[in-house]
C-alpha cells in the first residue's frame, strides 16, 4: 500500500543543512495499522507528510496506493490526497463552520452533490458516535468530539489510507483511548490502512500492528509490536517500552529492598503472550526451596497478545536462588537480574 | 426657533445627506472588493504561503505603503489630472470617488492581510491535504474564516471615508461636508455646521453599529 524508498529529506538552516530524514526505508501493508515512535525533532513529523506530499524528499521516492506521491503535481496530487487523509494533533476544523459542514468539507471539494453529501454527512456522524451535535461549532466541543468531526471528515471520501499526525496527544488519557478505539473500529470495519506518529508508546501499545522507532530521522528499529516489546533492541526502543511497562517507581523499590535485606537477586520477568496465563510463581515456589517477595508487575494489551513484566525478590541459599533462575528461564519467560544483594 | 428651522434650509441638508450616503456606500464597497484583493495578494505572495513571491510582494506592499501614508487632502490634489481624465469633471460627487477609493482601498488591504495572516496555518495545510485547490482555499477557508476581522475592518474603513466625503466636499465633491463649510461656515451660521455634524455623526452610529452586528454575528470562535 505504501513504500518508501532510499528517502532523504534535507532543509536548509542557518547551521548548514538539516538532516530531517536520512535513508529511510519503509514498506507498509495494506489494511496495518502501523505507527512511528520518536522523540520530537526526530524526522517523525516529516516523514509522515512526505506521505502526502505536503512535503517533498530530497531524494528516493514515496508511493501510495499505486500513486508515486514525489512525483505527481498539480491535479493529480490533489486527486491522490482525496485517497489520502490526514488528521491532526489541534484538530484543524474550520471554527466558521458546524460539525456537518466542517466534514462537508471535502466533499465539496471532491464535487460531490448536494443530496449525496448531505446522507454521506449523516453516515459520518453516525459512525464517530456525533449524533446531536451536528449542528454545533467547533468552539463549542470537547477535544475528543473535535477529533472525531476530524476523523469523520478524513473518511469522507472513502480514503485508502488515514494519516495521524499526533492524532492524540492534545487529549486527556481517556478521550485518547475512546479515539484510538474509534480508529481500531474503523481500521477493522473499513480495512483502512492507518500510519501514525506518536510519542507516545501507550497508543502504539493499544493499536499498532507494527511499530518503527525515529532517531535523528533514521529507522533505528522496526517491527511487530509484541517482538519489540519482548525484545527491545536500541536503548531508545528501550526507553519506549519502559514508558508502558515499568511504573517509574520500580527502580526506587527494588533499591530499597537491596538496601534492606542485602541478600538474594531482584530479577525482572517478561512475559509474552501465553506465558503471562501460566501459573509460574506457584510452580516456582513448589519446586524450588526459595522465598518469593513480589515487588511490581503490570500487563499490557497489545493488537497481538499481551505483554506483562513482573518484579519478584528471589531470598534463600545462593544454590537454590541460582536454581530457580534457571527454572523460569526454561518456562519461555524473559529473566533479567536487575542486581545481586 | 422659528430663527433656527429658517436658517437650516432642510431640503438642501437632506439632498447633502443623500450626497454623502452616495460617496460612501459606493466607494465602501469598491474599497470592500479592491483591498480584498490586494490584501489577498499581499498575503498569498508573502513569505511560506501559496503564491510566494517576493518581488510581487514588494511591489504591493509599496504601493499600499505609499497611498496609505499619503494625507487624504493631498491625494485628492494630486489626483485631479487623473480624475478629471476618468470623470471629465473635477465637481460632484462622482468626482470624490477615485480619491476615495485610492486612499482607502489600501488601507484596508492592510487590515485585511492582518485579518488572514491570523488563520491557523494548520487550517489552510488540512485543506491541501484534503486535494483542495487555490480556489477553494481562497473562498471557502481564507475569507469565511477570516470573515469577522474582514467586517470589522470594513466598518472601521467605512467610517474613515465618511470623514473622507466631508473633505473632499470641501473643494467641491458635495455632501455634508461642502454643506457645512459652505452654508454654514462661510456664511457665518454656526447652527448649519452643527445640524451637519450631527447628520454625519448619526451615519457613523449607523455603519458602526451594522458593522459590530455582523462581526459579533460571523464570529463562531
Amino acid at each position: 500500500m505504501i513504500s518508501i524508498k532510499d528517502v532523504r529529506k534535507v532543509f536548509p538552516s542557518k547551521q548548514g543543512q538539516l538532516k530531517a530524514v536520512d535513508d529511510v526505508n519503509l514498506e507498509i501493508k495494506e489494511g496495518e495499522i502501523f505507527g512511528v515512535i520518536g522523540y520530537s525533532g526526530a524526522g517523525k513529523s516529516t516523514l509522515i507528510r512526505m506521505l502526502n506530499g505536503l512535503e517533498l524528499p530530497t531524494e528516493g521516492s514515496v508511493t501510495v496506493a499505486g500513486r508515486v506521491i514525489s512525483k505527481i503535481r498539480g491535479s493529480e496530487l490533489r486527486k491522490a490526497r482525496q485517497e489520502i487523509s490526514m488528521i491532526f494533533q489541534h484538530f484543524n476544523l474550520l471554527w466558521s463552520r458546524t460539525v456537518s459542514e466542517n466534514i462537508a468539507f471535502p466533499l465539496e471539494i471532491a464535487g460531490v452533490g448536494g443530496l449525496e453529501r448531505q446522507k454521506r454527512v449523516n453516515e459520518l456522524i453516525k459512525l464517530v458516535g456525533l449524533e446531536g451535535r451536528e449542528n454545533a461549532y467547533p468552539s463549542q466541543l470537547s477535544g475528543g468530539q473535535k477529533q472525531r468531526v476530524g476523523i469523520a471528515r478524513a473518511l469522507a471520501n472513502n480514503p485508502k489510507v488515514l494519516l495521524c499526525d499526533e492524532a492524540t496527544s492534545a487529549l486527556d488519557p481517556q478521550t485518547t483511548d475512546s479515539i484510538l478505539d474509534l480508529l481500531v473500529d474503523i481500521n477493522k470495519r473499513l480495512g483502512l490502512t492507518i500510519v501514525l506518529i506518536t510519542h507516545e508508546m501507550h497508543v502504539i501499545r493499544k493499536i499498532c500492528h507494527r511499530v518503527a522507532v525515529m532517531e535523528s530521522g533514521r529507522i533505528v528499529e522496526l517491527g511487530q509490536v509484541l517482538e519489540v516489546f519482548k525484545n527491545p533492541e536500541q536503548p531508545i526502543t528501550k526507553r519506549f517500552v519502559q514508558q508502558v511497562t515499568v511504573p517509574e517507581e520500580t527502580k526506587e523499590t527494588a533499591e530499597h529492598l537491596l538496601e534492606r535485606y542485602q541478600s538474594g537477586q531482584v530479577v525482572q520477568l517478561s512475559f509474552i503472550g501465553e506465558s503471562v496465563e501460566q501459573p509460574l510463581i506457584t510452580n516456582l515456589i513448589r519446586q524450588n526451596n526459595v522465598t518469593v517477595n513480589i515487588l511490581q508487575g503490570k500487563i499490557s494489551q497489545t493488537q497481538s497478545g499481551s505483554y506483562g513484566t513482573l518484579f519478584i525478590h528471589l531470598d534463600g541459599d545462593e544454590l537454590e536462588v541460582n536454581k530457580a533462575v534457571d527454572y523460569i528461564r526454561s518456562q519461555q519467560v524473559g529473566v533479567e537480574v536487575i542486581s545481586n544483594g | 426657533m422659528a430663527n433656527f428651522t429658517e436658517m437650516v434650509k432642510w431640503n438642501q441638508l437632506l439632498e447633502a445627506t443623500r450626497e454623502t450616503l452616495y460617496m460612501t456606500s459606493i466607494s465602501v464597497l469598491t474599497t470592500f472588493i479592491l483591498g480584498l484583493v490586494l490584501g489577498l495578494l499581499l498575503f498569498l505572495t508573502g513569505k511560506g504561503n501559496m503564491w510566494e513571491n517576493r518581488g510581487m510582494n514588494v511591489i504591493i506592499a509599496g504601493f499600499v505603503n505609499i497611498f496609505r501614508s499619503i494625507p487624504f487632502i493631498i491625494l485628492i490634489v494630486l489626483l485631479i489630472p487623473f480624475t478629471k481624465l476618468l470623470i471629465g469633471t473635477m465637481l460632484g460627487a462622482n468626482a470624490a470617488l477615485p480619491a476615495l477609493i485610492i486612499g482607502a482601498a489600501p488601507f484596508y488591504a492592510r487590515m485585511v492581510e492582518i485579518a488572514l495572516r491570523e488563520i491557523d496555518k494548520g487550517v489552510i495545510e488540512a485543506s491541501q491535504s484534503m486535494g483542495a485547490t487555490h480556489g477553494h482555499i481562497i473562498f471557502k477557508v481564507l475569507i469565511p474564516e477570516s470573515l469577522p476581522a474582514l467586517i470589522s475592518g470594513i466598518t472601521v474603513t467605512a467610517i474613515s471615508l465618511v470623514g473622507f466625503t466631508a473633505m473632499a466636499g470641501v473643494i467641491g465633491a458635495g455632501g455634508l461636508g461642502h454643506f457645512a463649510y459652505l452654508e454654514g461656515f462661510q456664511r457665518n451660521r454656526p447652527i448649519v455646521t452643527l445640524v451637519a455634524t450631527i447628520a454625519i455623526l448619526i451615519l457613523v452610529f449607523i455603519i458602526q453599529f451594522i458593522g459590530d452586528y455582523f462581526t459579533k454575528k460571523t464570529d463562531k470562535r
